[in-house]
Order: C-alpha cells, then structure tokens, then sequence
C-alpha cells in the first residue's frame, strides 16, 4: 500500500511522540519511587527546612549574590574605562589584572580575600564582616569578566554617538557618563544577567570563609541538613532554592530588554 | 586694530590633513563670512567632508590653522568644549541618541552643557521641534520616526543649542528619496533667518537655489568657488564641468571608466592674505 505524504507525515509525526511517551513512561515506571522518595522527598525534613531556608540562607545567597555583583559592576566598569584610556599604563594594568582574575578560580580568590587581607591589615576589617569579604571576594573574579563584557558593549556603541555628543559641547566624560555608557549598558544587559545568575551559583562558595547560623547561605545550609539528618532531602530543596531566584530573574530581564527594544 | 571688521565665522589658512600616507587636503584656504551659506561640492574623496569636520575639530589638521568665529581651534589650548557650543553639526546618519525621547534628545546638551533648567530647555525643545515641524514627536523615540524626520530632529537637537554656525555633514544622503524634500526645507528656511551654514552637499538644485557662495573640491584642493551660478551655470575648470555632468547626467555612457583628462589642479582662487590672523 502507498502511503500519499499526508499520511506519512502523520505517521511519522505519530511515531516520534510514540517514542516520546515510552521512554519518559519507561523512566517512570523503571525507577524505584518509594526509595527515590524516601531519599529525597521527606516531607518531615523538608517541613523542618521551613522558615530558616527562607528568612536565613535564602536571604543571605541574595544578599552575598547582590553584593558581589555590586562591587563587580562598579569595579568592571572601572576596569573596561581602563581598558580604552589613553594611558597606557591603565590598559597595561586592566589588561594583567583581567587575564590573571579570569584565570583564577573563584575559590581561590575568596580564599586569599578572606584570609589574605587580614593577614595584610591586622589593624583594619574589611567591612561588613563576612559579608563584605564574599562581595569582595567573588566581585574580584566576576568584574575582570564584567570589565570585558562593558568594554565590548561601549565599543558597541556606534562611534558617531560620541561625535554628535561632542558636537553638542559635551566633554568627553559627560558624553561617556550620559550618553555612551547608557546605551552600553543596554547592549550588554542580556551577558551581564549571565554573569549574576553565575554569581548566585558562586556564592555558595561563601562556606570556605566559615559561616556562622546567622551568615549561612542555601548550599551550606542544605548540606548541614544533609549531615544532620542523613538525608538527601535537604539538596532537593536547595536546589529549587536556586530556581526560586534564578527563573524570576530571567523573566524580569526579559521584559527589560523588551522594554528596551524600542529605544535602540 | 581699532575699527576691526568682524571675524568670519570660519576661517582656513593652509590646512593639510593625512590619514596615515594619504594625504585628503592638501593645502586648504577657505573663508565662511557671518551670515553666508556655503556649499562644498565635489567627488566622493575629494576631503569636503574631511574640510567640515576639521572645522569642528572631529578630525584632527596635520597642519594648517582654522579660526571659528574668531577663536584659532588649532591652538592647542583651546577649550574645544566651549567652542563646540556655538557650532551645531548635522551628520549623514542623524546620530541621534536612541535611547532618549526626541524631546530629550533636544534637551540633554543643554541642561548638561549650558546649564539650563529642565522648564527653559524643554520650552526652547519645543520652539525647536516646531521649527522644523515636529511638534506631535517630542515623546518618541528616534527609532520611531522616519530618516527625515529623525534628520530635522537632529537639526533641531543641534539649533537648540543656539548656534552662530551649522555644518552640515551630507545631511540627505542617508534619505529615501522622497524624504529629502523636508530636510532641505528646513535647512532653506534656515538660510533664511539669517544662520551662517556650511553645507557639504550632492544637492545641486538646493546649492543653486540657496547658496551665497559653491566651493568645488577635488583631489584634497579647492579648485574652483564663486556664486552659484558661476561655479554651477558656467564652471572655469575642466574638472568641475567633468564632475557636474556626471552628477547632472549620470547615466551618459560614454565617460563611463574613463579617467578624467583634467590638467593638475589649479591654485585655490587666492583669499585676500591681509595679516589679520596672526596672533
């Protein structure tokens, strides 16, 4: 019998779903759920998580994310501006501290951070405790990547948007503040959301400075529960933890660029 | 120096400028007197743009001197920024700021670089807007408007600024056809209240219509200026009649990758050298 294309379409179409349907019933089926549950859904240990994952580690992934991406931000600006001077020696030194802290793991540099600077100052804190030391330290890393991603984005920026601002008696810094910089920023808002939903990851590594029940962030917390209970429940919550701030963002980013769209 | 005529808006004694090993203006003098509208003919690569943005000191003379409204940008301790002020600069691509309104596109150089409050700015926006018939646009984006439309905004972006001098920058090259009509009204109207302009242009019928004086470039040299119905009607030069009939006839074949057979340029016609610029 010949099949007119029609019908094979659908029947080809009929087969992918088919195919579809039978591994994910074939997951479901095969895996052993009351054991699966039992390791990683207990609804007592998950119950027990409940406020301090919220009010404590939740608050503090936030806090140590927001942070560092702060100090990022304003320090890779910084960086990027250096990169595109006229003096040499600022792009000799943006350029070496660039490659060397993209080259460093994060790990690294919070150590160095953390236990580094006192060493260094015995006299000063760095402020606000372990706070300041995770913003500072994990900003280190994530503005030697910011610095290149702004620096790109004002390159970005078609040349005559500096010449029309300078015609108009602007200095060159007013026209980099008002007019370059703006729209910079723009361009790069889809990279640099990368960059701070990398950074909420990162944070996590926040238990090398040793956090204390106040300064715990959600990773730290969830493996503490981990050890406690002997349970894996504790990393199943975590997780989702990180999907509570990463997913929102991602929508509120998209609608920014969207209300962006328009004036580029 | 007691009865001292006034200044020329513009004033250019032998300017010479390279981009690497070549050489785009080789040797310009030039005068643009208060009041006059100027318009810069000549072939793609003949420097005229290069002329108008040494001018406004966008590109920077490998030698020579250049005197706007009475003050030697080519010193170099001139406060570029202040000078800047009383030149507006219209270019090919608009360059408007895409990321403010039309109406802050009109206000931001004056409330950052005069120091106008927001009330006076956006009142002068507006006169502005309306002068070249924008008023229902003041809120929207330049990506919104038409290329004529965000080409008289940016005119308007550049008057607010209230300035002695326009250059404009090949101000209707970028546009479709139809839309070209406006722009060159606006800037006839211009012409008409009186603003001194230099107009680096490939419109011929609003150089011959509008212009007090057409300077034809060629080769980094001017090689032939005078009123518009001398240098358009009835060129001296072999090479400016060569370039107007390309431009008024182009699809005449016959010239078609022939080399021009132009003799070497002759001088610059001589601007009176009476020693009022040195300083």
């Amino acid at each position: 019998m010949k099949l007119r294309r029609r019908q094979r379409e659908r029947l080809s179409l009929g087969i992918q779903y088919l195919v579809f349907i039978a591994i994910i019933a074939g997951v479901l089926f095969a895996a052993d759920w009351d054991r699966l549950k039992d390791a990683f859904f207990r609804v007592d240990i998950i119950k027990s998580m409940f406020p301090t994952i919220i009010t404590v580690a939740l608050r503090n992934t936030i806090l140590y994310t927001l942070g560092a991406f702060a100090f990022g931000l304003v320090f890779g600006t910084v960086l990027a501006l250096m990169r595109l001077s006229r003096v040499a020696p600022y792009r000799w030194v943006a350029t070496a501290y660039i490659e060397l802290f993209r080259g460093l793991p994060a790990l690294l540099v919070l150590f160095l951070v953390g236990y580094g600077i006192p060493i260094a100052f015995p006299e000063r804190e760095i402020p606000g405790g372990v706070f300041g030391s995770i913003a500072i330290g994990l900003g280190l890393t994530a503005a030697a990547y910011m610095a290149e991603t702004i620096r790109a984005g004002i390159q970005a920026v078609p040349k005559g948007q500096m010449e029309a601002a300078r015609t108009l008696g602007m200095s060159h810094f007013t026209a980099m503040r008002t007019i370059v910089i703006p729209q910079a920023f723009r361009i790069v808002i889809p990279p640099l959301t990368n960059e701070l939903i990398l950074l909420t990851k990162d944070s996590s590594l926040a238990y090398v400075l040793g956090v204390t029940a106040q300064t715990i962030e959600v990773t730290k917390f969830g493996r503490d529960m981990l050890n406690d209970r002997v349970n894996a429940t504790p990393l199943l919550v975590a997780g989702l933890a990180y999907l509570v701030i990463t997913l929102p963002l991602s929508q509120v980013v998209r609608r920014l660029e969207l209300r962006y769209a328009k004036a580029r | 120096m007691t009865t001292t005529p006034p200044r020329p808006a513009v004033e250019i004694r032998d300017l010479h400028k390279s981009f690497g090993p070549l050489e785009v203006l080789k040797g310009i003098d030039f005068e643009v007197g208060q009041g006059e509208v100027v318009c810069v003919i000549g072939p793609s690569g003949s420097g005229k743009s290069t002329l108008l943005r040494c001018v406004d000191l966008l590109e920077e003379p490998t030698a020579g001197r250049i005197w706007v409204n009475g003050v030697e940008m080519t010193d170099p301790d001139v406060e570029v920024d202040a000078v800047r002020r009383g030149i507006g600069m219209v270019f090919q691509s608009f360059n408007l700021f895409p990321h403010l309104t039309v109406l802050n596109n009109l206000t931001i150089a004056q409330r950052r670089v005069l120091r106008r409050g927001r009330a006076e700015a956006e009142r002068i926006a507006r006169d502005n807007l309306e002068r070249v018939g924008l008023t229902d646009k003041a809120d929207v984006f330049p990506a919104q408007l038409s290329g004529g439309q965000q080409q008289r905004a940016a005119i308007a972006r550049s008057l607010s600024m209230e300035p002695k001098l326009m250059l404009f920058d090949e101000p209707t090259s970028a546009l479709d056809p139809e839309l070209v009509g406006d722009v060159l009204t606006v800037m006839r109207k211009l012409a008409e209240d009186g603003m001194t302009m230099m107009v680096v242009t490939h419109e011929m019928a609003f150089a011959r219509d509008v212009a007090d004086r057409v300077v034809f470039m060629d080769g980094g040299v001017v090689v032939e200026q005078g009123p518009p119905q001398e240098v358009l009607g009835a060129p001296r030069h072999e090479r400016t009649r060569a370039f107007l009939s390309r431009v008024l006839d182009p699809t005449r074949v016959a010239q078609l990758g022939q080399p021009d057979q132009a003799p070497e340029p002759p001088e610059a016609p001589g601007l009176p050298a009476d020693g009022r610029h040195t300083i």
